[in-house]
């Protein structure tokens, strides 16, 4: 259970929280069918530090931009999508 | 009688004496006992048999973790009888024995043991594969374990949530010391100790300890900043200090799992005794120096009469004193640091003799070793760390602990009482400090919070703690068992090792090496060494052994905790169960299924006018100028013309096009919305919808607001509905001015703030009223009390699914399914391919350009009296063309009536299909020419 501090709530259980996952960014409609099934499937599942999504479900219900090593859990800074710090 | 005059630090109260039964027959104990203490007291020898061999086993360490020592109590199977204390009137027995503990015939196997090798099950009972099936059962009664009551009756475990800033794990000096001075820092500390109480090994040490013991647990006592835990166990350790403790005497519960989210935490785990592999290591009478430390100084009991010991340090040379003050003759110390070593041990059901390394046999009742100690890491395993093993001490210790991990204790070091305690100070005040530093973060990430205090700085400096040198002894010259629970000898793991398993990570998985219920705590470094020994290579300075939670057994109760699913009910319930409503278990909610008949109940809807509790539809209230532009967004249908007073359907996908809610949304106002929802699926389209504000279009000026509580919502349907709701509202009902799919706000029944609908999921002219939630008891019963002279009938949500199956009405879930896409259930017209983007979009436009999709239809039996069950495969020509999805009779046809996915060569209308039964017949169907069996010209509802 990993502790995700929310910049509203502060520190919360993950399970408060519902798992959104790597940020992928929506293409145009009027794209091709392989263009729009990697924003659909395809992920990077990278090794080490990303910024994914969580939604503070059980909570503030803002959905949060949050850095996390994939390997270590460790959690770094995390911000309201679209605010800045 | 074995006990002995009063020992200083014993923990028994000769005063209180205890009944209890063993094996039916009747033992005398005193109050603080274990249950092994006072058997052995009474000259109890054999408490179990061993798990292959049946071979007779006592003592090895009389703790929670000694692996001989499992029994039955009462309806209780598996405890730990090392452990577990003496209670008045308790019914102990053993386990795993037939027809008993002294006459066991499965230990016949004793004498196969040669054909019982390792991979034995897997070699034997391989073939013919049919057989196995009859190998289980047969097999299953040779397993070990205690014996499950099915009739078990329930007991209450539960789950607590805990935010110390320090836990320490272990309740030893070391232990006591670090939660000490966490809390003079300031720290809220948790402190754990397995056993009944604090002290650790200093309460069965000398007086120097016990006064050592008795000042740090006043101290600790002194100190209300620390809550103790006895009798639990930190069971694992998992990201961010999220910390699971079994506390096994939580007052008025089973046993409690306390999640403790820990700042930081301080392992003091000690260290466990580490037994000897040689030939008879197992016989009773053969046990290590702390088994008999315990047994004579916490429970004044003399475990033999003859003792040899083999001693490599302190502890064997405390066991030499304890026994000679117990009056056991000492025939002979055997002092490994001298070089001497023993050979083997000898006995016919429990120990007679010891063979010493010089070839001298020496007649005795008990031999005691004291060759060294494992380190038990889990917790640190479980925090990243890969603790390295030290030769010259023959013990592992840790290597890289995280920030918020520290270690202390015996699971660093040796020393003594004093330089325990001054390492465990000095680390307990660094957790607290770190701990504040962990909290400082924590609050300066959270601008709301204000500043953040400072963190405490400067880190606390450790004084040195060294493990103390050992020798390195594991096997004696002789084979013997390596792990007692499984019952595997070295020589089974030379013997995996001549078979190839070259690897321990395999050899362990091939002869079930360090897999018991002891899972690895005496056994493991054992293995690791015979195993390297046989493979000529050693291990223990590579072996990297993985322990993983629990570190002791949780029960399953203790897992799953008290159910706190919410149970939801509409406001109507009173009602409902007052006037007998069936309840429908729909997710969360409990609905009235119906009232008794729900075919009648139909009829009156198609005949009169009934009222059905909707409240757990979805509601979403939407305001702002932005509204129309969200609604555009996440319906498939157009939105931007929608007038004031108007409502409209709309189905809503994902981004893959797949349905996944549908409902409709009305304009109440210039501004304001309302959105309404499956009831399944009003909380994923509240996160719908929350997700696109947030994240797409942050800039749209939308207020959202989940109201699905706030309104109960009440459906009158039937010719008679408009009777019915003139009569208790102001509202123009004239169809003139409010039509189907119209919306009005208003007063009914004397509520204000109601709003009506005119919708007909039954097919029906209905009357979807939304009253405020605190009114919808009153509403409805003025409802039944008004329509009186109509004949108006409750009906249930049986009702509501034949009348809109009979209607062609598709629900979400029950007729779609993870992959139907828009276009699949025939709403084409809905479907706005011309809007410059939705979610889905992209999809639908391929789905409609492929062509190629499973479509909805209606379908009807040959036979009207046949009512497929869902799901029953749709057959045609050469092979399966889809299923059917909702069937039912209907009773305003006289005929079965159902939906289904087909396949589109045979979506046409007049299409054959057969449908295949759970007999494995089929019965012969056909396709109609639209959704609705009953009134396709829709009439009825825009009457």
């Amino acid at each position: 259970m990993l502790v995700i501090i929310c910049p509203h709530c502060g520190p919360r259980n993950s399970n408060e929280f519902s798992y959104q996952g790597e940020i992928v960014p929506r293409p145009s409609p009027d794209t091709d069918p392989a263009t729009w099934r990697r924003y659909l499937y395809m992920r990077e599942n990278v090794s080490g530090w990303q910024t994914e999504r969580w939604f503070h479900v059980s909570g503030c219900r803002r959905f949060l931009d949050v850095e996390r090593h994939t390997v270590t859990n460790e959690i770094g800074v995390v911000t309201q999508v679209g605010r800045r710090r | 009688m074995t006990r002995i005059d009063s020992r200083p630090g014993e923990v028994i109260d000769r005063s209180k004496p205890i009944d209890f039964e063993w094996n039916g027959r009747r033992y005398d104990g005193f109050e603080g006992d274990t249950i092994v203490s006072a058997l052995t007291a009474a000259g109890v020898r054999v408490f179990s048999r061993s798990f292959k061999y049946h071979r007779p086993r006592g003592i090895l360490t009389a703790s929670y973790h000694d692996p001989n020592l499992m029994v039955q109590v009462g309806e209780e199977p598996n405890v730990r009888a090392g452990h577990r204390r003496l209670e008045q009137g308790m019914s102990v027995s053993a386990q795993n024995v037939w027809p008993s503990l002294a006459l066991d015939v499965k230990a016949a196997n004793r004498y196969v043991g040669r054909f019982l090798t390792s991979g034995f099950y897997y070699k034997t009972f391989m073939s013919p594969r049919p057989l196995w099936p009859w190998y289980q059962k047969v097999l299953g009664r040779f397993a070990a374990g205690g014996r499950v009551a099915v009739d078990h009756k329930p007991a209450r475990y539960d789950h607590r949530y805990a935010h110390p800033d320090v836990v320490v794990a272990g309740g030893g000096p070391a232990g006591m010391a670090a939660a000490i001075s966490a809390a003079e820092e300031g720290a809220s500390v948790m402190l754990i100790e397995e056993e009944h109480e604090l002290g650790g090994h200093l309460r069965w040490g000398d007086g120097e300890d016990l006064a050592a013991a008795e000042e740090l647990r006043s101290a600790v006592s002194q100190r209300p900043e620390i809550e103790v835990m006895t009798d639990a166990v930190v069971v694992g350790r998992y990201d961010h200090n999220w910390v699971a403790i079994a506390q096994r005497n939580a007052p008025g519960v089973e046993e409690r799992l306390v999640h403790a989210r820990a700042k930081s935490l301080v392992v003091a785990a000690g260290t466990i005794e580490r037994p000897y592999v040689f030939e008879g290591n197992d016989l009773p009478g053969v046990m290590m120096s702390t088994a008999v430390c315990r047994l004579v100084n916490l429970y004044g009991v003399k475990p033999g009469e003859r003792a040899v010991i083999l001693t490599a340090n302190e502890s064997g040379d405390a066991a030499v004193r304890n026994l000679e003050e117990a009056g056991v003759d000492i025939i002979a110390v055997l002092d490994a640091r001298r070089g001497q070593d023993l050979v083997k041990a000898a006995g016919r059901k429990v120990l007679s003799a010891v063979v010493d390394s010089g070839g001298k046999r020496h007649e005795a009742d008990l031999l005691v070793t004291a060759v060294g100690w494992t380190s038990p890491t889990s917790l640190l395993n479980m925090a990243g760390d890969r603790p390295q093993y030290l030769p010259r001490a023959a013990r592992f210790i840790p290597s890289s602990l995280p920030y918020d991990v520290l270690a202390t204790g015996g699971l660093v070091g040796d020393g003594t009482t004093s330089q325990l305690v001054d390492h465990a100070s000095a680390v307990g005040a660094e957790a607290a400090r770190r701990a504040s530093v962990v909290s400082s973060q924590w609050i300066s990430a959270v601008p709301a919070a204000g500043p953040a205090p400072a963190p405490q700085t400067g880190e606390v400096e450790l004084p040195a703690l060294e493990p103390a040198d050992h020798p390195e002894m594991f096997r004696a010259s002789s084979h013997g068992f390596v792990d007692y629970s499984e019952d595997v000898t070295s020589k089974d793991l030379f013997a995996a090792a001549a078979e190839g398993y070259d690897s321990m990570e395999l050899a362990k998985r091939y002869t079930t090496a360090n897999m018991g219920p002891i899972q690895g705590k005496l056994e493991a470094v054992n293995a690791v060494a015979v195993h390297g020994e046989a493979t000529g290579a050693s291990l223990l300075e590579t072996s990297t052994t993985t322990w993983r939670p629990p570190y002791a057994p949780v029960k399953l109760g203790t897992l799953a905790g008290r159910q706190y699913e919410p149970i939801r009910y509409s406001v109507i319930q009173p009602w409902h169960e007052a006037n007998g409503a069936e309840p429908l278990v729909a997710g969360q909610w409990i609905r009235p299924d119906h009232y008794g008949d729900p075919v009648a109940e139909v009829n009156a809807v198609r005949e009169g006018v009934g009222i059905i509790d909707v409240s757990p539809l979805g509601k979403i209230d939407l305001r702002g100028p932005d509204v129309p532009k969200l609604l555009e967004f996440v319906y498939v249908n157009k939105w931007s013309k929608l007038d004031v007073g108007k409502v409209r359907y709309g189905v809503m996908c994902n981004e893959d096009g797949v349905i996944f809610d549908d409902g409709v949304t009305g304009r109440l106002g210039p501004d304001h919305y309302m959105m309404s929802t499956t009831s399944g699926g009003a909380g994923g389209v509240w996160n719908w919808l929350d997700d696109w504000l947030q994240t797409g279009f942050p800039e749209w000026n939308v207020k959202m607001t989940a109201v699905t509580d706030g309104y109960a919502s009440i459906n009158v349907a039937g010719p008679k509905s408009r009777d019915l709701v003139g009569h208790l509202t102001e509202i123009d009902l004239d169809p003139g001015s409010f039509g189907y799919m119209n919306v009005r706000n208003g007063t009914v029944a004397g509520v204000p703030g109601c709003f009506l609908w005119r919708i007909g999921f039954t097919g029906e002219l209905s009357y979807e009223i939304h009253v405020p939630a605190a009114y919808g008891l009153w509403v409805w019963e003025r409802l039944l009390e008004k329509g009186e002279d109509l004949g108006v009938k409750p009906f249930g949500i049986e009702a509501q699914r034949i009348m809109r199956l009979e209607k062609g009405h598709f629900i979400v879930g029950q007729d779609t399914d993870g992959l139907t896409q828009a276009f699949g259930v025939g709403i084409d017209w809905a479907i706005k391919l011309d809007k410059p983007d939705f979610a889905g979009k992209p999809e639908l436009s391929w789905q409609s350009e492929r062509g190629h999709y499973p479509r909805l239809v209606a379908i009807q039996p040959e036979d009207p009296s046949l009512v497929p069950p869902e799901s029953s495969q749709i057959i045609s020509g050469d092979g399966i063309k889809g299923r059917i999805t909702s069937a039912r009779m209907s009773p305003t046809l006289g005929r079965s009536i159902c939906l289904g996915q087909v396949d589109p060569d045979v979506a046409g209308a007049g299409s054959r299909l057969e449908i295949r039964l759970p007999n494995g017949t089929t019965a012969p169907a056909r396709v109609l020419d639209h959704h609705s069996h009953f009134d396709p010209e829709g009439t009825r509802l825009r009457g």
